[in-house]
């Protein structure tokens, strides 16, 4: 288990996807971790594989990326359902949610990825 | 074939003008000149599938009815609450933003756009400190120095380097690249920074303390600052400060990392107070990356119907403006809402896991082209026209430019103004049978 | 179409050399008519004040003005003018309304009209931005509308004049006027928007604009003498040089002359320049600053080829808005306000700046003094226009204040009564009692207006005019002016009657009808210029927009779709 920031942001796949949100592109384009190499070896885990991101908010498994440029203090989830299950709601006053910088605990994960609708229902009550 | 030039491209912020789209039968079959974002957005009804027909949910399930059933369900949904809210409307024209905001007047409803996940905190930063700013032609004619600060625009804003920054040629600039020099502030070194001339790989949430940490310099007090700066060592920093003063005209375009970090708008207001102590040595300006093709719009027409850019409340009868108490998260997660329609833009996907709990338990419309996360909890569900392709209208690009959509092909889907202006009809129908509800 | 008899007003129509008769007013078809049939509506004017729909013809009210919104929030809760400001709900006749220096657009559309004014001129919008004003036209009721299209700083305007290809600059201005769906041609700190780009500026009149081999003065001449050349209604409309700092006079003085050698085929001045108080400063620094206003009144005084208004102060919060992008950042690092700056590639400048003028300090007093001693100094009034340059000196809202200070010298001696000490040797206000009356009042805030402008059927009630009136609850020969102050003010706040072409719009202060406004525009281009000169024309801008702009040349011209009641006005061509 390793202990880090998560940032969520915009990708080029997710950009491009944006308008078919139902398409295995999107879940290929939008639901994964990006982690540097260190990472990887320190979880046990290779590319594709799944992991288990969680922050106090919630958790979320995603298959595990490969961005050799990150720091080691740092995962990236991209914008969209996926990341959305665990960044913080909190506004701070100003309408904003925290979409970025949020401590966060992954570890590899033998459990499988929800598919978008499949996550979206988990908010059913 | 018929090429149709000079088209607007309606994905992100750049709002490209100069693509050139090849219609066949009444298809779209090329987009020349565009990024993969905009050839993917232009080509969409053509490539995936869309929402064919209105829905309403019945026993859990969508089923297809028709567009009066439809309009007539969401005019009722929303009649019949207390705190109905209206959110998004910047994938779409500034006409329809406009029926949009009327259709809040007549309901009393909340409205708000996307900004409210996006540059929201831009807008509070200006309204603390001005927003000193420029078209986005002027940097591409003037500035030696481009810095892009909490934004990557490789992966969001595909051709700006190469229309309007970093490899722009222009009057002063001749040489494109040649004769700048880029800047990144990121605590990643994205696919933007690794072509970057200097490299700031702040931690995570120290963006303030970087700016700063920069004014600090700019105003002459270098020697207040420690050895290290956001995880940056003094040296890189005092780097970038000289980089700052000895450009001829700079120019720091922002994105999430400003507005989403650790201090949210207070980094795009520290960031204007820096723009305006540099201005005292050299020219510079700042440009916010705004991400959808027409949030800006929204941010445009609002102001000049309601006073206010976002976040508003008509629950008075008057535009009532408080980010933090009226924005759509801040309502969503006090579960103030009791009804929400959504248009031209997919919560559902981009909301905080809380916020879409509670959006599961309220009536909510769709008005939209595609299927997506928003529809998972949708009640009425609405196909609509996709503007730029579909129908015509006017966008605000992410400098306030206005430019003129155009209608590419021909559709029976409705456009989100006719949707909209069918809807208030229905509310003031509805209205009309129950009386005068609230300031209308 | 409907008949209207407006009976038993007193009129004042200084075109028409009408000036407090007892004369009806008959209308027809949104027109003012010889006569009309026995079954017209009849409108009783009760021995009222009757003028004319009010002509401002210089305010920010479309385009930038939304700028100073967005940075305002606390503006649409502002109401210091109950009914002209602040938050009112919809009702079912009316849109919202929020906001005092930078309220809404339907705001400005009903309060303009409660003023009694029926057609505004926006100051200043770039050719590039001016499908934003269109937009927030329409969205502005009632009111008839224009737009003066900035050109003073334009690196074509600025290349063809250092070329000396007048029929380029012609045809170019000709273009832009077509381009923007424009009215006229402003001219803002000339060239001083182009070098501040760079963040420079231009120091007066005989200065070299960065990157061209051209000065003001240059810019001046050469677009004054294409605007006769094209024949255009309006005159250049110009913002002076070093606005808004100490020892500015000479440069003002200097403007004034220089245009002195442009002759005009057309009944009307070769330059109206704009809010003249903030140009009218003797002294050296703030601290020796004074009035210079009696100097300027003097020269105009003597010369008949110009037209100014006045730009007057009013106490309390105002909003700086203005192309003259160099003044806001001073602005703003004297006052530490806010600031925003919008260079716009290629045309020219701007930045908006909240500001608040008080009366204990005797910089402001003396600039509140000197819009008055300019009106007051100034012995024709249709040499005066008045305005606050909305909302820089001051909101729209208080222009009845001000016309009611022109009429009385006791009012005016009750507020400078108030003054810091500091202010008494900066002024001649103090030694003024000249009051005017209601004809010179007509003059100031519509018939002058419209002349200056070139609207032959606006500002007057004529046979022939627009059936856009005004009916303020004041009967003249019971009330006194220079005494009543607030009767007056409250008067021209919020009228008997508003009339637009022949509807009425406002009843006893309060909306009645929300008709749309038309949207001027000038089209000098269609038959004013020849082939030749448009393909010559072309082929340059072909190639400057592919080279500098950051938009195709054929999305840059506004649309048909953005105007849907224009009114095409295309000049005789010489």
């Amino acid at each position: 288990m390793i202990e880090t920031i998560l940032i969520s942001g915009r990708t080029i796949d997710q950009g491009a996807t944006l308008e078919e949100k139902t398409s295995q592109a999107y879940f290929d384009a939008a639901a994964y971790c990006e982690l540097n190499e260190g990472n990887l070896e320190a979880l046990g885990v290779s590319v594709d594989q799944n992991v288990k991101v969680a922050t106090a908010h919630g958790t979320v498994v995603v298959p595990a990326k490969i961005d050799k440029r990150l720091p080691d203090d740092i995962v990236f989830i991209p914008m969209g359902p996926w990341a959305n299950a665990i960044v913080d709601p909190d506004t701070c006053g100003c309408g904003m949610p925290g979409f970025k910088g949020i401590p966060a605990k992954v570890e590899a994960t033998t459990e499988a990825v929800l598919s978008m609708k499949e996550l979206m229902a988990t908010y059913k009550e | 074939m018929p090429v149709i030039k000079d088209v607007v491209c309606t994905l992100c912020g750049c709002l490209c003008d100069d693509l050139e789209v090849t219609v066949e039968n009444n298809k779209i079959t090329k987009v020349g000149k565009a990024c993969k974002l905009g050839r993917a957005k232009t080509m969409g009804p053509f490539l995936h599938e869309r929402i064919e027909k209105p829905m309403i949910r019945k026993n859990g399930e969508l089923e297809e009815c028709s567009y009066d059933e439809a309009i007539t369900k969401a005019a009722e949904i929303l009649v019949a609450a207390k705190r109905p809210m209206s959110y998004g409307w910047c994938s779409t024209s500034c006409e329809a933003i406009e029926k949009a905001v009327l259709l809040a007047e007549e309901t009393g409803s909340l409205i708000d756009s996307t900004a409210n996940v996006c540059h929201g905190p831009s807008a509070l930063a200006a309204q603390e400190k001005g927003a000193p700013t420029c078209s986005l032609g002027t940097p591409k004619n003037y500035a030696d120095l481009i810095i892009f600060w909490g934004c990557n625009p490789v992966h969001a804003h595909p051709r700006h380097q190469t229309r309007y920054s970093t490899m722009a040629k222009g009057a002063f600039t001749p040489n494109g690249k040649k004769d700048k020099k880029m800047v990144v502030v990121d605590p990643r070194n994205t696919d933007t920074a690794k072509k970057a001339d200097l490299l700031l790989q702040l931690k995570p949430g120290t963006d303030y303390v970087l700016i700063e940490a920069l004014r600090a310099i700019v105003n002459g007090h270098e020697d207040v600052l420690p050895d290290e700066i956001a995880g940056l060592p003094k040296a890189k920093v005092l780097e970038f400060a000289e980089m700052c003063k000895a450009a001829k005209f700079g120019v720091l375009y922002f994105g999430m990392g400003i507005t989403q970090t650790r201090g949210r708008y207070k980094s795009g207001d520290n960031v204007s107070s820096l723009i305006s102590d540099l201005n005292q040595i050299t020219k510079f300006v700042m440009i916010g990356m705004r991400g959808h093709y027409n949030v800006t719009g929204f941010g445009q027409v609002a102001a000049w119907e309601t006073g206010f850019p976002m976040a508003i409340d008509f629950s008075r009868g008057y535009p009532y403006y408080n980010p933090g108490e009226t924005g759509t998260n801040d309502v969503l997660m006090r579960r103030e809402v009791d009804a929400f329609i959504t248009g031209a833009a997919d919560p559902g996907a981009h909301f905080p896991q809380e916020s879409i709990k509670h959006l599961f338990k309220i009536p909510a419309i769709q008005v939209d082209g595609y299927a997506n996360p928003t529809t998972e909890f949708s009640d009425v569900v609405i196909p609509a026209a996709i503007a730029g392709v579909e129908c015509d209208g006017t966008a605000y690009r992410m400098d306030c430019q206005p430019i003129r959509l155009k209608k590419l092909v021909e559709t029976t889907f409705k456009s989100d103004e006719e949707i909209l202006t069918e809807i208030i009809a229905k509310v003031r129908e509805l209205k009309g049978a129950e009386g005068a509800k609230g300031g209308a | 179409m409907a008949e209207m008899i407006i009976k038993n007003g007193v009129v004042y129509d200084p075109k028409n050399g009408i000036d407090g008769e007892k004369n009806e007013i008959c209308i027809k078809d949104g027109k003012i008519v010889e006569n009309v049939g026995a079954g017209a509506k009849i409108v009783d004017a009760e021995g009222c004040v009757v003028m004319a729909g009010g002509v401002d013809g210089h305010t920010h009210c479309a385009g930038k003005i939304n700028t100073g919104r967005v940075m305002s929030p606390h503006d649409m809760r502002y109401a210091p003018i109950p009914g002209l400001s602040g938050e009112e709900p919809r009702t079912k006749l009316l849109r919202p309304q929020v906001g005092y220096n930078t309220p809404n657009t339907y705001a400005i559309g009903y309060r303009y009209s409660k003023l009694g004014y029926t057609s505004i001129a926006e100051a200043a919008i770039t050719p590039m931005m001016a499908r934003h004003m269109h937009e927030e036209f329409e969205e502005i009721p009632i009111l008839d509308k224009l737009g003066l299209v900035l050109m003073g700083s334009n690196w074509q305007v600025m290349q063809y004049i250092q070329d000396k290809d007048p029929e380029k600059l012609k045809a170019y201005m000709a273009w832009v006027l077509l381009a923007a769906r424009g009215y006229g041609v402003k001219i803002v700190n000339p060239g001083g928007g182009s070098s501040w780009t760079w963040g420079k500026n231009v120091s007066g009149l005989d200065d070299k604009v960065v990157d061209f081999d051209v000065t003001p003065a240059d810019i001046l001449i050469g677009l004054a003498e294409a605007n006769e050349a094209l024949n255009l209604p309006h005159s250049i409309h110009v913002h002076c040089n070093n606005l808004g700092m100490p020892g500015n006079i000479s440069t003002t003085l200097d403007t004034m002359k220089l245009l002195e050698k442009v002759k005009t085929k057309r009944d009307r001045q070769v330059m109206h320049v704009t809010h003249v108080q903030f140009n009218a400063y003797t002294g050296t620094s703030w601290m020796d600053f004074a009035s210079g206003a009696p100097d300027v009144a003097d020269y105009i005084n003597k010369h008949d080829h110009l037209t100014f208004d006045m730009g007057q102060l009013i106490f309390g919060p105002a909003m700086t808005m203005t192309a003259d992008g160099p003044t806001e950042y001073r602005n703003a690092r004297m006052f530490d306000a806010k600031w925003s700056n919008y260079d716009q590639e290629l045309e020219d400048a701007g930045g908006v700046v909240p500001l608040n003028y008080t009366s204990q300090h005797f910089a402001h007093a003396t600039m509140w003094s000197i819009g008055l001693e300019l009106a007051l100094l100034v012995k024709d009034p249709w040499k005066v226009m008045f305005t606050t340059d909305n909302p820089n000196g001051g909101a729209f809202v208080n222009y009845p204040e001000g016309q009611a200070l022109l009429m009385s010298d006791k009012k005016r001696q009750e507020v400078i009564a108030g003054f810091p000490d500091m202010t008494m040797d900066r002024i001649s206000l103090p030694n003024i009692d000249r009051e005017l009356g209601w004809g010179e009042i007509a003059t100031m805030t519509r018939a002058m207006s419209a002349k200056m402008l070139g609207l032959d059927d606006k500002g007057h009630l004529g046979v022939g005019a627009d059936a856009d009136v005004a009916i303020y609850d004041i009967q003249p020969d019971k009330v006194d002016p220079s005494v009543e102050h607030e009767k007056v003010k409250k008067a021209l706040s919020f009228a008997k009657y508003t009339i637009k072409g022949g509807e009425i719009v406002v009843r006893d202060g309060e909306i009645t009808a929300t008709p749309k406004g038309k949207v001027y525009w000038v089209n000098a281009y269609e038959n004013g210029i020849v082939q030749a000169e448009k393909d010559r024309l072309m082929t340059d801008l072909e190639e400057r927009f592919a080279k500098y702009y950051s938009i195709q040349l054929s999305n840059y011209m506004v649309e048909d779709a953005y105007l849907p009641r224009p009114v095409e006005i295309r000049p005789e061509v010489a």
